[in-house]
């Protein structure tokens, strides 16, 4: 166990190098000056001096040196487009409120989403069932933006509820959450039903039964926690999507989130900044990974199994 | 006992040796009969359909509306949908139908050819790691891994920004750049899968030569989940499209897409709910029979789903 975790401790390192690698030198193919995108005209001589500043008149791979030195420190460098704050104290502002929303609606999404797949499951192909699939293939057939602007129009237009746009109390939060939401509550609800008949059919559920077992035993013991395993794996995939998702949402709802920095900064070639963002957005999901393979293999023994015996082939 | 059989209450029908060998019906290939419980399937069957209309409307929609997509007429601003305007008219008085089908273009073609570059350069590369296995398999797929780690918006975001244009075919490249590694790990995993069934193994007893193994056995029996994640990934690129045009990426007027229109629409929801509604009920509905279509698919060609 313990080595398999330190194992993936080591991959982690590896993956996090790569892909920082691969967005400074993405970061710089962007065409544009980030001195002209922060005011048009700038005299030529002021510019210089600028770049200079920033260390832009270095060749690039000294400047990825540099910026990698620095990251090894901790230091993220200072925002481009707004002078005197640094990256990380940006981000340490908004990634609160992306992780917020998008931890509380994948929270509610997935509960629900699971619980709501076991009940349909359980009335295979009655009228519980068949409503829950219908809605649930409807929730995964609509862009997100157009849920969020049928939710602003339902709840805070036509009947005044919550605030439409705008960050700050709790009730903020209500739209955002419910937009975000239907994705993780529809995908689940049919993974989990799938999940659950496929476990049903095993033949150790057949040997519970035999064995005079209670039905909630079953159901607890037997079908939900092996059923329950392809769903933990899918969550490492919708933690990644929270980033994704809440591009749009917080455009929507004018959300000073990370997401909505993230578009403003790649607009504005604020280089340290895209950069900085990405290093978090990525560590981030990386190590979500990370703790859901230590997790999951924890949980499934047969994974631990199928590893070593591939590393015992090659 | 009443009912008792004497041996001569038997008779002998008797039993010709050549009709004994006939085969009572014409043998079926694999494909015959996927079609065969595809059919069975109404629902599956149903979407196919209503793809091939959508398909259609698209193609000859604007030839029987009798309007242009991009002539502005503002006279006929901001209409309901009407008699001369089905899907009523947007804030500059084009036709909202016309444009829905032309924007469907777009849309299904990207849908189409994402899914198309994505499910085969992903064979080909899982096909090559599982068939070459060992360390090439190793890195190849450790390469995949690390590609995967990269948030997918992300790179797609960056790459449409870095290549600083907005056609379909840098739309396509952001979207395909990464998306193509997850079909790789599937096909990979399906024909580590095959090859070790006990079909595959008697082949190799037999000494059949490992290229015919491949093109006999390993790739027919992947196509299906081929297939099936070919039909899963169209709504995904519909769909990351659609995001990209309401972030400002996507296909840039006057050209149009489902998304671009209804991205456009969104912005006036209050005032012409219409203009948004048809754009996304192409688009709800596109997704609806392309998911349906998956599932029939799926159903009719894997054979451990046959009962």
């Amino acid at each position: 166990m313990l080595k398999y975790s330190l194992k993936r401790i080591g991959y982690m390192l590896i993956v996090c190098f790569v892909v920082i690698t691969i967005t400074f030198f993405l970061v710089h193919l962007i065409p544009g000056d980030p001195i002209l995108a922060m005011a048009s005209e700038v005299p030529e001589d002021v510019r210089v001096v600028y770049m200079a500043k920033y260390g832009f008149d270095q060749p690039l791979y000294i400047q990825y040196f540099k910026f990698m030195g620095q990251l090894f420190s901790g230091n993220l460098g200072d925002s481009l487009r707004y002078p005197g704050r640094s990256v990380a104290e940006i981000i340490k502002s908004c990634a609160p409120i992306s992780a917020q929303i998008g931890g509380i609606s994948l929270a509610i999404g997935f509960i629900a989403g699971v619980v709501l797949g076991i009940f349909a499951a359980m009335n295979l192909n009655r009228w519980q069932d068949r409503t829950i699939m219908i809605l649930s293939l409807i929730g995964t057939t609509l862009p997100v933006f157009v849920i969020a602007t049928l939710v602003q129009y339902f709840l805070s237009v036509f009947w005044p509820i919550f605030p439409t746009t705008g960050w700050g109390g709790a009730e903020y939060l209500v739209l955002p959450v419910i937009c975000m939401l239907v994705d993780p509550l529809a995908t689940y609800a049919r993974y989990m039903r799938s999940s659950v008949l496929d476990v049903i059919g095993q033949d150790y559920i057949l040997t519970a039964e035999a064995k005079g077992a209670s039905n909630f035993r079953i159901i607890t013991r037997h079908i939900l926690r092996n059923a329950f395993i392809p769903c933990l794996t899918m969550l490492v995939t919708s933690i990644s999507g929270i980033v994704a998702g809440s591009f749009i949402i917080e455009t929507v709802f004018s959300i000073p989130g990370l997401g909505r920095y993230l578009i403003s900064a790649i607009n504005d070639r604020d280089y340290s900044m895209v950069l900085g963002i990405n290093v978090v957005i990525t560590s981030f999901y990386i190590l979500t990974v990370l703790l859901a393979d230590i997790l999951i293999s924890a949980v499934d023994p047969r994974i631990r199994l199928a590893d070593n015996k591939g590393r015992g082939k090659a | 006992m009443e009912n008792e059989f004497y041996s001569d209450d038997f008779r002998i029908i008797g039993c010709e040796e050549e009709s004994g060998e006939a085969i009572g019906r014409a043998p079926i290939n694999y494909w015959q009969n996927g079609w065969l419980r595809f059919k069975k399937n109404k629902v599956a069957l149903v979407s196919s359909i209503l793809l091939g209309l959508i398909i259609a409307m698209t193609i000859i929609g604007p030839m029987i509306s009798g309007y242009k997509m991009d002539i502005a007429a503002l006279t006929t601003r901001n209409k309901w949908p009407s008699a001369a305007h089905w899907f009523g008219t947007d804030q500059l008085g084009r036709d909202i139908f016309t444009r829905v089908c032309v924007g469907g273009r777009v849309s299904l073609l990207i849908g189409f050819l994402g899914a198309v570059i994505v499910v085969v350069l992903g064979s080909l590369y899982g096909g090559i790691a599982a068939y070459f296995g060992g360390r090439v398999d190793t890195v190849m797929m450790r390469i995949v891994e690390i590609l995967k780690s990269v948030p997918h918006m992300l790179v797609v975001i960056m790459i449409s920004i870095v290549l600083n244009s907005r056609s379909i075919p840098t739309l396509l490249l952001a979207m395909t750049i990464t998306g193509w590694c997850s079909t790789a790990q599937l096909v990979r995993s399906q024909m580590l899968q095959i090859s070790r069934e006990e079909y595959v193994m008697a082949a190799r007893i037999m000494r059949v030569p490992p290229l015919t193994i491949v093109l006999k056995h390993l790739i027919p029996n992947s196509l299906s989940v081929i297939i099936v994640n070919f039909t899963f990934r169209i709504p995904g690129f519909i769909f990351g499209e659609a995001f990209l045009s309401y972030v400002g990426l996507g296909v840039q007027s006057p050209n149009t897409s489902w998304g671009a229109l209804a991205a456009a629409a969104s912005s006036t929801v209050l005032f012409y709910p219409y203009q948004i509604f048809f754009p996304t009920l192409m688009i709800a509905l596109t997704m609806l029979c392309f998911t349906l279509l998956g599932d029939g698919l799926r159903d009719a060609l894997d054979p451990k789903l046959w009962r």
